[in-house]
């Protein structure tokens, strides 16, 4: 048993790695949709979900419940096989593509062997080639799903969702190439190493201030690619009911959403690596008093949460929330003990790219909450005859100021 | 059996049996399904290779753009299952003969060669992404540019192609 | 170490699939995607031989086939939801006449 692991070890710890980072990604997910409900509800003066345990905290696990439990037709005259690929397909690679994703720089010691935060080799060479190869095969789910239900509006969204992606792909790889050629690699790591070249400027360093057009074609691109509003119109539900997931009940319907809650993920992770420096800290790196910025915001959090579980109406709410509160604020605390130092120092760079990454998880739901739906036509006018040639154009900008001046 | 060799197995059934599975299926989703297949195994075959850069391209570029294109078309003309005229005299038997005879010469050809083609230079990675970009861009620069010239001839005849006429 | 043998193998199955498939197919849509898995498989050979004679030469070659299968996708595609509309059908047998 021992030999065995002692010659599998790589694969045994790749195999733990998948099998944690699966559990992250499900247990965010669920948490997303309780965030995306919450947010949205107080931008319209709601409440939103407040009745499953406290603040509503529970509603995931209820909604999970509820999606298993629910009874599962198939509904007549559909293309079997297809019809139960789609959503294998969609939930498959959205869970794969965040697999290329690094999530730190330096690797943790355990058992002897070097284990990288991140399922793929940190040097992986294709790394942002890669992403863009799942994601462009993501379309299927859509498309499939819609042309198997047999049925008009779950047609109608699959085939506006093919053009789409196809469309936005477009600029979605153009908006990227100005990075790529900053950085002279496709590398994720390596990306993120080339905003680092200088440490003293911290956040100046970073991508977005030569690439900002980059960006905003990017993240317009993105949000496209994954059907969120603006962009929804796959699942328009004033226009098609649900769009390509009409037919699909149960399970099922829960594997697309969380196949578009994963790529949401991806997506707010690829934004931070490749415009805001990923898991680089944005003050110059001399401010090391910075390094108790972690700290600093899980006592607060802590404590606020504990007064806030104290006046919490229910019993459970009032158990469980200074409960939460406590272990937060302890975490907190012993981050600061000069023996948890190099804890501390471990955690910084997870801590910038998480943070950076909950900052346009936001953004999303910000967005969903603010914007009206394009109109079809729109939709296809916007991407064609103005995102692509602006990150056509960025492309040229960049890299004749990188012939002209080298990539600084 | 070395682990590449195992790989290279699953893979090229893989690839054989979407091939066979394009021709025997009877809808067109499925065969683009099973083409898609095909793509997405030769793409694995190009990392064996260490071919990574193409790898990724065949992915983004045959599986992500061309097939979707299909499966677009597909779904847009609504075709239904192949239905089954008689073949033409013409396309029958001496179809067969072709394939036989293509077959044939490939078998031979590849029988004749002797030995395996050692590999001249498998020492590491031929860093492939940078190698390519620099024989694209200094050797075949001019068929490269030829290339976005058939493109946008391309766009051009897409266009005027897909436009109702107006009546 | 894979034989490049086996590659050029399978390659040779691939295009010969993909004749079958060409000759044998009655509808539009699956002729021509029977092209593109002929082109795949010479595809398959180029990288093959590139491995094998260690230069990159045809790993290059493989990007312009696949530029030539995307312009020819596009325009196939074209004509195809052409003959579509024009005759109602994808049935190659019902494409016979030089005319409308």
């Amino acid at each position: 048993m021992n030999a065995f692991l002692a010659s599998n070890a790589e694969l045994i710890i790749t195999i733990v790695k998948i099998a944690l980072l699966l559990f992250i990604v499900l247990t965010v997910n669920a948490y997303l949709t309780w965030f995306e409900r919450k947010v949205v509800a107080h931008m319209q003066s709601r409440w939103g979900p407040h009745r499953v345990g406290p603040h509503g905290l529970l509603q995931p696990l209820a909604d999970g419940v509820k999606f298993l439990f629910k009874e599962d037709p198939t509904p007549a005259g559909v293309d079997k096989f297809v019809y139960y690929l789609a959503p294998l397909l969609a939930l498959a690679l959205a869970l794969t593509s965040i697999s290329i994703i690094p999530f730190g720089p330096s690797p943790i010691r355990l058992f002897g062997h070097d284990i990288y935060l991140g399922i793929a080799p940190p040097d992986l060479n294709i790394g942002i080639l890669a992403l863009f190869a799942i994601t462009a095969l993501g379309v299927y789910g859509v498309a499939l799903a819609g042309w198997s239900s047999n049925s008009k509006y779950p047609l109608l969204g699959g085939l506006r969702s093919s053009a789409q992606m196809i469309s936005y792909e477009l600029s979605l790889t153009m908006s990227v190439v100005g990075v790529l050629l900053i950085a002279g690699s496709f590398n994720l790591t390596d990306i993120i190493n080339a905003q680092a070249k200088h440490p003293e400027r911290g956040i100046l360093g970073w991508n977005i201030f030569p690439q900002i057009l980059g960006f905003i074609c990017f993240f317009i691109a993105a949000v496209a690619e994954t059907n969120r509003v603006p962009f929804d119109l796959p699942e328009a539900e004033s226009e098609l009911v649900a769009g390509f997931h009409t037919e699909y009940a149960s399970f099922k319907f829960a594997m697309f959403f969380i196949a578009e809650y994963t790529s949401m993920i991806t997506v707010s992770s690829l934004c931070a690596i490749m415009f805001f420096g990923g898991w680089l800290s944005p003050f110059p790196a001399s401010w090391t008093v910075t390094h108790y910025l972690p700290s600093a915001l899980l006592i607060p959090a802590g404590l606020w949460i504990i007064w806030d579980g104290i006046r919490y109406e229910t019993i459970f709410g009032k158990i469980i929330l200074p409960g939460v509160g406590t272990v937060l604020t302890i975490a907190g605390i012993a981050l600061l003990m000069p023996n948890l130092l190099f804890v501390n120092e471990f955690i910084q760079a997870p801590f910038w790219l998480l943070s950076k990454i909950f900052v346009f998880l936001f953004v999303y739901v910000w967005m969903r909450g603010t914007l009206p739906r394009f109109r079809y036509d729109q939709l296809m006018a916007f991407g064609w005859k103005l995102l692509l040639p602006l990150s056509i154009a960025n492309v040229i900008v960049t890299s004749f100021v990188i012939l002209k001046w080298g990539a600084q | 059996m070395t682990p590449q060799l195992l790989i290279f197995f699953v893979l090229a059934a893989l690839a054989v049996l979407g091939a066979v599975s394009l021709i025997v299926q009877k809808h067109p989703i499925h065969s683009a399904l099973s083409l898609i297949v095909v793509m997405v195994a030769l793409a694995g075959l190009y990392l064996l290779m260490g071919a990574e850069f193409v790898a990724a391209v065949q992915i983004i570029v045959y599986g992500g753009a061309i097939m979707v294109l299909f499966v677009f078309v597909i779904m847009l003309l609504n075709a239904g299952i192949e239905e089954h005229t008689s073949l033409s005299k013409f396309a029958g038997p001496p179809g067969l003969l072709l394939v036989v005879a293509l077959a044939g010469f490939l078998a031979a050809t590849i029988a004749r060669s002797t030995g395996t083609v050692q590999a001249a230079a498998q020492t590491g990675t031929m860093s492939s992404t940078k190698g390519i970009s620099n024989m694209l861009f200094r050797d075949f620069v001019y068929p490269f540019e030829l290339t976005s010239f058939l493109i946008l001839v391309a766009i051009m005849g897409a266009t005027v192609l897909a436009q109702r006429e107006k009546s | 170490m894979v034989p490049t043998n086996y590659y050029v193998i399978l390659s040779a199955v691939l295009f010969g699939l993909g004749v079958f498939g060409f000759v044998f197919k009655r509808n539009i849509i699956t002729i021509f995607m029977s092209i593109e898995l002929m082109l795949n498989a010479v595809n398959l050979a180029f990288v093959a031989f590139s491995q094998a004679l260690g230069k990159l030469d045809g790993q290059v070659f493989v990007l312009f086939v696949i530029v030539v299968a995307a312009a020819e996708a596009a325009v196939g595609l074209g004509i195809i939801i052409l003959i579509a509309r024009n005759r109602q059908s994808l049935n190659v047998e019902r494409v016979d006449l030089l005319k409308l």
